[in-house]
């Protein structure tokens, strides 16, 4: 039997009725027909499907849409200001972070998530950082430059609050 | 996905009511990342999901002085790792527990959930059988307690009745100055553990007091490697007396050879992961 949920998307209040056994990612891109955030592996495994929950990064495809029932969830299409890119964005366009595009919202929202706990962090860091979130075809090189050129404007934002 | 009816109580007694009344066909979810994939593959079925992130005793994690740590099961990995206490007095848990799985496992996966799913290879269990954890459950006859030593039964399989959970994990507080070593060998950076070590270790005039040394993967279940125990304790510890420990817990190791590695290597890495944890602990209570 369906149930009446309320997901707060990129700060716009959704309201859908949705069985129980409907993963969060299918209530995501089949419901709310935002489907920026990808299926890569349905296991939990690849990152494809990671979305910003409540402030943490998750695996869209291990959560029922009802356990999100009432919370602020972040996907692919909340980052971006109108035309303007989200930092994370632009550097992962400038630095060749981006080949056949799949794993990379889940890949941009998993560097935007740990940069901003992680400002200072290595490329050792960033590796470990992103190990939940597999790529097919960079090999990883430009990902890891693209998250630490985005990393300046997250020590700047730092030192204007500090 | 077979359908289901999902609850989300508000109390424990509400969850072990549920799980009475559904006689063995009602699951528990905390974070989800076990059951959600077994529910998928269509291992489990379940008539009845019961969400327990939503009963409020469940989600504390707290630490005093006179009782120790004290983690409830609705607590994510995350959560352990980033508590200021776990990280001052119990720095092994905080290393087993930023091993699991990836930060989205960490964010919705609970040690407890972890720990009932009973793997062999449990990340979090060496360290918490080293500081000695307690497992707190509750049931339709009342609460019990039972040592982690005696809380699992076989791979997958727990001590659990069919409508009895776990409510909390206690540690209890660490008796002076504690030294640790945790390490892991693993394949790729998400993927299971190959064979863990963990060893905790309390000083007192130069003799080791309290020696807590477990392994993980080499076993039917995690396992307390008590013999390497009983060798360093009481005893003022020597370079010697260390590869004694390593060699000894290497003899207590019951591993199988998998897809994973072979049991050879994985007795091998027992002394090799034992010597270097000990050696850790040691030098940070600066007693080597």
């Amino acid at each position: 039997m369906k149930r009446l949920i309320t997901l707060i998307v990129n700060g716009q209040t959704y309201e859908v009725a949705v069985e129980p056994r409907q993963s969060l990612l299918q209530v995501l891109r089949e419901e709310l027909h935002l489907t920026g955030t990808k299926e890569g592996c349905s296991e939990g495994e690849c990152g494809a499907c990671t979305v910003i929950l409540d402030g943490k990064t998750v695996d869209a495809c291990l959560i029922f849409g009802v356990e999100a029932n009432g919370r602020h969830i972040v996907t692919i299409e909340g980052l971006a200001t109108g035309e303007e890119l989200h930092p994370v964005q632009k550097a992962f366009a400038d630095y060749g972070g981006v080949q056949c595009g799949f794993c990379t919202p889940g890949m941009i929202l998993a560097a935007k998530a740990f940069l901003e706990t992680n400002p200072n962090a290595t490329d050792e860091e960033i590796r470990w950082g992103i190990a939940g979130n597999l790529c097919r075809c960079t090999g990883y090189v430009k990902i890891v430059e693209a998250i630490k050129a985005a990393a300046h404007h997250y020590r700047a934002m730092a030192a204007m609050q500090g | 996905m077979k359908s289901f009816e999902y609850f989300d109580p508000k109390t424990v007694s509400q969850a072990i009511r549920l799980l009475q009344k559904y006689q063995g066909s009602a699951k528990i979810l905390a974070g989800g990342t076990d059951l959600f994939l077994r529910m998928r593959h269509g291992v489990l079925s379940p008539e009845v999901v019961v969400d327990i992130k939503g009963i409020k005793a469940l989600t504390r994690l707290q630490y005093s002085s006179q009782k120790g740590l004290r983690i409830g099961a609705a607590v994510t990995h995350a959560e352990v790792q980033a508590h200021s206490a776990v990280q001052r007095y119990y720095g092994a848990l905080v290393a087993a527990a930023g091993w699991v799985g990836s930060r989205q496992t960490r964010h919705r996966g609970t040690v407890i959930g972890n720990l009932c799913n009973a793997s062999p290879a449990a990340d979090t269990a060496p360290a918490l059988l080293a500081y000695r954890a307690t497992v707190h459950i509750v049931g339709p006859d009342g609460e019990r307690e039972v040592a982690l030593d005696d809380f699992f039964s076989g791979p997958g399989r727990t001590v659990l009745g069919p409508a009895e959970m776990v409510t909390a994990v206690v540690l209890p507080p660490p008796t002076g100055t504690c030294g640790w070593g945790f390490l892991r060998r693993t394949r790729t950076a998400i993927d299971i553990a190959l064979v863990s070590s963990c060893a905790v270790i309390s000083a007192d005039h130069g003799t080791c007091s309290e020696v807590g040394i477990s392994l993980g993967a080499v076993a039917a279940t995690p396992l307390r490697a008590v013999q390497a125990e009983r060798v360093l304790r009481g005893q003022q510890p020597t370079a010697d007396l260390v590869e004694t420990a390593a060699k000894t817990a290497a003899t207590e190791c019951r591993p199988i050879s998998d897809v994973r590695c072979s049991a050879d290597y994985r007795k091998s890495m027992v002394d090799v992961l034992t010597r270097r944890c000990v050696q850790s602990a040691l030098t940070m209570l600066r007693m080597l």
